[in-house]
C-alpha cells in the first residue's frame, strides 16, 4: 500500500503546484488587471470612464478597425496563398521542392519587424526599389506606408503557417479520394474547391486562428512601417508608455478589450471547427506528378516568385549587414564594420539572447510533459482545468502579457520587475500552450497498453514514466522543443515591457537600433538572429528525420 | 510458481454503466482457461481487473489465499501479453525482454541468462539486438510472450493476443503459446472473441455475455452440450427449428425422433448442427428442398429448404462427385445423439438437465 501512496502524492503534488504557479503568474496578473480597469485608481470606486474614454474618441477606436481591418486582409490572404502553395506541393512535382519547403519555413520564423524593416530598405522613400524605380525608369513608386505596407510585411510572413498545418493536413488525404472524383467527373479547379477544400476545411480553421492571434497581436510591424496607421497593440504600448509610473488603468482597460475579442474569435472557430471536424486516415498518400505546359510554367513562375518575396527580407538584410553605413544612409563599399561595432555595444544581448529562452525552455518542457501527462493520463476535474487555465495565454497578445506582468510584480509581495526572472517567466506564459498542444497529440499516440506493460512487468508508476514514457515521447518532445526555442528569440511584443539595459535581448536590440537609424548595427544584429535562427532549424530537420518511433 | 486465482462477486462499474454485475469464477492453478465472449460482453474488462488496470467497484479478487484488490499492477506478479503487444519501440528485443527483470532482484549474469533462454525459447535469439520497429508481426508477439514470461510470473493474461496476425501466423502462434503454456506449467488467463481458437487452446472455457458467464466447461462440453441458445449459437454453427416435445420424443417438422435422456411437454427449440442432419434414401422422414451448394474443399456446404420454408445450413464431407443441383428434393434424418434441446425461449438446455 506503501507504492499507491507515494503515486498519488507525485501526481497530486504536480497538479497542487502547477496550479498554484498558474495562478500566481496568470491568474492574478490578469485580474490585477481586470481591476485596474474598471476601478478609479484615486477614489477605489467602479468605473466604466476608462473604456468611456476609449470608444468616446476616434483617435482610440479607429485603431480597433484599423487592426481588425489588417487581421482579416492578412488573415485571408495568408489562408489563399499558404493553401493554394501547400496543395501544388502535394500534387505537382516542383523543381527544388525541399529548398523551397526550408525558404519558406525560414521566412516564417523572423521576428515580423525585420521584415517591415527590410521591406523599408527596399521599398521606403529612401528605398532601393523606389530609388531605381525614380530614377533610372522615371516612375514614381506607390508609397509602403502604412496599411499596405502592414499588409505586405504580415502576409508574407504569416502564409507560411498555412502552408505548414495544409501540408499537413494534405498527406491525411487519401489520393483515391481524389481518384474517385477524378471517377465521378470532377476534376482540376473544381476538384479542389469541391473536394479538396472542404476534406482540408478543419485544418484550414485551425491555421486562420493562429495567423488572426499572431496578426491581431503583432506589434513590431504596425509600429515600424504602419506610420499614421496605427492599430490596437501599439495603442497599448503608448497608453502604457505614456503612463508609466503613474495610473495604469487606461492601458489595462485597453489591454481587456484586446483579451475579450481575441476570447471572441476563438469561440468562434472552437464552435465552427467542431461542427466541420472529421478524421481521416489515409493509406495511399497524394504523389505530386510531373506536369507539363503553360500550367506547369505557371504553377513554378507562382510558387518562385511568392518565395523569393518572403525570403527577400532576410536575405536583404543579411546583405546590407555587410555594407558601409553612416547612420541611416549606406555608402559605397563593404566590410565587417557593422559587426565591430554591433559587437562592442551590444554588450551581453547575445548572451541574454541565449541564455533567458533556454532557462525558459527548460520550464516550458518540464511544465508541458507533466501538464500532457496529468491531462491525457490523469483526467480529473482538476487537471482539466489546468488543461483550460494553460490555453489562456494562447489568446492573449504577447503585449498584453507583458503588460499584466510588469502591472503584477512592479510591487510588493513580489518585485520582478527589470529582472531576467520576469524575462523568463513571460517567455514560459507565452510558449507553453504551443509546447502543451504538441507533447498532448505525442501522448495521445502512444498506446496506454505500453505503460501497463511496464507496471504489469513490475516497473513503479514513476519508473514507468522516466523509462518508457518519456523516451517515447522524447522525439516529439525534442522537435517541439526546438520550435519553442526559434520563436523565444525572437519574441518581441512582451519582451519590450519587461526588458531593462541589463536584460535586452537580440531582438530589443534590432528594434531599438532600427529606431535609433542605427541601420548598420541593426542588419549586423538581424544577421546574428537570422543564422541562430537557420542553424536551429537545420537542427530540428536532423532531429526529425532521425529514428522516428513508429507505432 | 504459479497459482490459482479466485473472483467472487465481481462488479465492474463505468459511472452508472455497469458492465460486470456479479461474477464469480474459479481458475485453477497451471490452467489454461479462456474467456469467450462477443465484444462488449465484460471479457477484456474482468481481465484488466484481474491485472489492476481496472478498478474494482466490488467483489474479492484472490491469488490462492492473497487478496489482491488493490494491490498494485507492478506487485501482482503477472506476465501480460496485449493485444497490440505494446513492445517497446524504443528498445531493443533484448531490452525489452530484460525490462521485468531489472525491476527485480537480479543480478546481471542472471539476467543475461535468463533472457537467453527465453530468448531461445520463443526462438527471437537471433533478433535479440534489433528494434521492435524492424520484426515481424508474428516476431514482435514472440517478444511480447517472452517478456511477459521471463519474470517467472504467477499469472499469465493474454488479451487477444492473435488478433492482429494473418491467418496462417495466427495457427502458427496459437499452437506455440499452447506449448509453451504446457512447458511452463503456468496459470493462464486468455481472452478471445474467436470460438475455435478458444476450443483449440484452452483447457476450460468461459463464455461470457453481458458481463454474464453463460456457460462454464471444457471446449468438448461447451460445443456438444451448450446450456443455452447463446451458447448453441456463439460457438460453431447451428440450426434452431421449433418443434413439438412429448416426453422423449420430438416432433421436427412431422418427422418424429427419440432423445435419449428427455423428459418434457411443450413447444421446444431443437439446435441441429449443420453436421447433424443427415441425408438419407428413406422417405419417411424430413422432406427438403436443396436451394444452394457451396463447396470449400474439405467440406460442402447444402443450403436446403425446410417445409416450413425455413432455410437450414448442412455440411457434408466433400465426395468426388457429391454435388446437389439446386432445386433437386431430398430426404434429412438428425443424430439424435448429439442434437440439444432448448425451452422455447432459448434459456435453458433440456437435455443437459436431465444429465445433472
Amino acid at each position: 500500500m506503501k507504492i499507491k501512496k507515494s503515486k498519488i502524492n507525485l501526481w497530486s503534488t504536480s497538479t497542487l503546484s502547477l496550479l498554484v504557479l498558474y495562478t500566481i503568474f496568470l491568474i492574478i496578473p490578469l485580474f490585477i488587471l481586470l481591476s485596474e480597469s474598471f476601478v478609479d485608481r484615486d477614489t477605489g470606486q467602479f468605473t466604466l470612464e476608462n473604456f468611456q474614454r476609449f470608444f468616446g474618441k476616434k483617435y482610440y477606436y479607429s485603431t480597433l478597425l484599423n487592426s481588425f481591418k489588417v487581421t482579416v486582409s492578412v488573415t485571408a490572404i495568408a489562408v489563399a496563398l499558404g493553401t493554394t502553395l501547400a496543395y501544388f506541393f502535394a500534387r505537382f512535382k516542383i523543381r527544388g521542392a525541399k529548398t523551397l519547403r526550408i525558404l519558406i519555413i525560414l521566412s516564417s520564423m523572423s521576428a515580423p519587424f525585420v521584415g517591415a524593416y527590410s521591406w523599408i530598405l527596399l521599398l521606403g522613400r529612401n528605398g532601393v526599389v523606389t530609388k531605381f524605380f525614380e530614377g533610372v525608369l522615371g516612375v514614381v513608386m506607390p508609397d509602403i506606408y502604412g496599411f499596405k505596407g502592414i499588409l505586405l510585411v504580415l502576409s508574407l510572413q504569416l502564409y507560411p503557417l498555412i502552408f505548414l498545418y495544409i501540408s499537413g493536413a494534405l498527406s491525411n488525404v487519401d489520393n483515391s479520394l481524389l481518384e474517385a472524383s477524378q471517377n465521378l467527373g470532377c476534376t482540376g479547379a473544381k476538384r479542389f474547391f469541391k473536394v479538396v477544400v472542404p476534406l482540408i476545411f478543419p485544418t484550414v480553421l485551425a491555421g486562420a486562428l493562429l495567423v488572426f492571434m499572431r496578426c491581431f497581436s503583432d506589434f513590431g510591424t504596425p509600429m515600424l512601417i504602419g506610420e499614421g496607421y496605427r492599430t490596437f497593440p501599439v495603442t497599448i504600448y503608448d497608453a502604457y508608455m505614456s503612463e508609466l509610473g503613474g495610473n495604469n488603468s487606461f492601458a489595462a482597460s485597453i489591454a481587456i478589450l484586446a483579451i475579450i475579442l481575441t476570447l471572441i474569435i476563438f469561440m468562434v472557430q472552437r464552435y465552427i471547427a467542431n461542427k466541420k471536424a472529421f478524421t481521416m486516415n489515409s493509406i495511399n498518400k497524394i504523389r505530386p506528378i510531373r506536369i507539363g505546359g503553360i500550367r506547369n510554367i505557371l504553377i513554378h513562375i507562382f510558387a518562385y516568385v511568392l518565395i523569393s518575396l518572403s525570403i527577400a527580407p532576410q536575405a536583404y538584410v543579411i546583405y546590407t549587414s555587410f555594407r558601409n553605413v553612416n547612420g541611416t544612409v549606406f555608402t559605397s563599399g563593404y566590410s565587417l564594420n557593422n559587426y565591430v561595432i554591433a559587437f562592442s555595444k551590444m554588450g551581453n544581448a547575445i548572451r541574454n539572447t541565449i541564455v533567458i529562452p533556454l532557462i525558459a525552455l527548460a520550464f516550458v518542457l518540464i511544465f508541458a510533459v507533466f501538464i500532457a501527462y496529468l491531462v491525457v493520463r490523469k483526467r480529473s476535474k482538476i487537471t482539466a482545468t489546468i488543461d483550460t487555465v494553460s490555453m489562456i495565454p494562447y489568446i492573449v497578445p504577447g503585449i498584453v502579457v507583458g503588460i499584466a506582468l510588469a502591472n503584477a510584480f512592479s510591487r510588493p509581495p513580489m518585485v520582478l520587475t527589470g529582472s531576467m526572472t520576469i524575462m523568463v517567466i513571460a517567455l514560459i506564459i507565452r510558449r507553453l500552450p504551443y509546447t502543451i498542444r504538441s507533447s498532448v497529440a505525442t501522448l495521445q499516440q502512444i498506446p496506454i497498453t505500453i505503460e501497463e506493460a511496464a507496471l504489469s512487468l513490475g516497473a513503479s508508476n514513476i519508473k514507468t514514466f522516466w523509462k518508457i514514457t518519456i523516451p517515447m515521447m522524447s522525439a516529439g518532445i525534442i522537435s517541439g522543443a526546438i520550435l519553442s526555442w526559434i520563436t523565444m528569440i525572437s519574441e518581441l511584443a512582451s519582451a519590450i515591457l519587461l526588458y531593462t539595459g541589463k536584460t535586452r535581448t537580440l531582438t530589443i536590440e534590432v528594434y531599438t537600433q532600427v529606431l535609433r537609424g542605427n541601420y548598420g548595427v541593426a542588419a549586423a544584429l538581424a544577421a546574428i538572429l537570422a543564422v541562430l535562427t537557420t542553424l536551429s532549424l537545420v537542427l530540428f530537420n536532423k532531429v526529425n528525420k532521425g529514428r522516428d518511433l513508429s507505432m | 510458481m504459479s497459482v490459482a486465482i479466485d473472483i467472487r462477486h465481481a462488479l465492474k462499474k463505468y459511472g452508472d454503466n455497469t458492465i460486470i454485475p456479479d461474477l464469480t469464477l474459479k481458475i485453477k492453478d497451471g490452467e489454461f482457461f479462456t474467456l469467450l465472449g462477443p465484444s462488449g460482453c465484460g471479457k477484456t474488462t474482468l481481465l484488466r481487473m484481474i491485472a489492476g488496470f481496472n478498478t474494482i467497484e466490488g467483489g474479492e479478487f484472490y491469488f490462492d489465499e492473497n487478496f489482491i484488490n488493490d494491490l498494485d499492477p507492478s506487485k501482482r506478479n503477472i506476465g501480460m501479453v496485449f493485444q497490440n503487444y505494446a513492445i517497446f519501440p524504443h528498445l531493443t528485443v533484448r531490452a525489452n525482454v530484460e525490462f521485468g527483470l531489472k525491476n527485480r532482484d537480479f543480478n546481471k549474469k542472471d539476467i543475461g541468462s535468463l533472457a537467453d533462454k527465453f530468448l531461445k525459447l520463443m526462438q527471437i535469439y537471433e533478433y535479440r539486438d534489433r528494434m521492435p520497429e524492424n520484426l515481424s508481426g508474428g516476431q514482435q508477439q514472440r517478444v511480447a510472450l517472452a517478456r511477459a514470461l521471463v519474470i517467472a510470473p504467477d499469472v499469465l493474461l493474454m488479451d487477444e493476443p492473435l488478433s492482429n496476425l494473418d491467418a496462417k501466423l495466427r495457427l502458427e502462434m496459437r499452437q506455440a503459446i499452447r506449448d509453451i503454456q504446457k512447458e511452463v506449467g503456468i496459470t493462464t488467463v486468455y481472452v478471445t472473441h474467436d470460438q475455435e481458437e478458444a476450443m483449440a487452446i484452452s483447457d476450460r472455457i468461459a463464455v461470457m455475455n453481458m458481463g454474464e458467464i453463460q456457460q462454464l466447461g471444457t471446449p468438448q462440453s461447451i460445443y456438444h452440450r451448450p446450456v443455452n441458445e447463446f451458447v448453441a449459437n456463439f460457438i460453431g454453427r447451428t440450426n434452431l427449428i421449433i418443434a413439438d416435445c412429448d416426453k422423449d420424443v420430438i416432433d421436427v417438422l412431422g418427422h418424429k425422433v427419440q432423445i435419449k435422456d428427455l423428459d418434457y411437454k411443450g413447444q421446444v427449440k431443437v439446435s441441429i448442427r449443420p453436421e447433424e442432419f443427415m441425408l438419407t434414401d428413406d422417405t419417411n422422414t424430413i422432406n427438403a428442398v436443396v436451394k444452394d451448394t457451396v463447396f470449400l474443399g474439405l467440406n460442402t456446404h447444402f443450403f436446403i429448404e425446410l417445409p416450413n420454408k425455413q432455410v437450414v445450413e448442412v455440411i457434408k464431407e466433400s465426395m468426388i462427385d457429391n454435388m446437389i443441383e439446386p432445386g433437386t428434393d431430398v430426404y434429412m434424418t438428425i443424430n439424435t445423439e448429439k442434437v440439444n434441446v432448448y425451452t422455447e425461449d432459448g434459456s435453458k438446455n433440456l437435455v443437459i438437465a436431465y444429465e445433472d
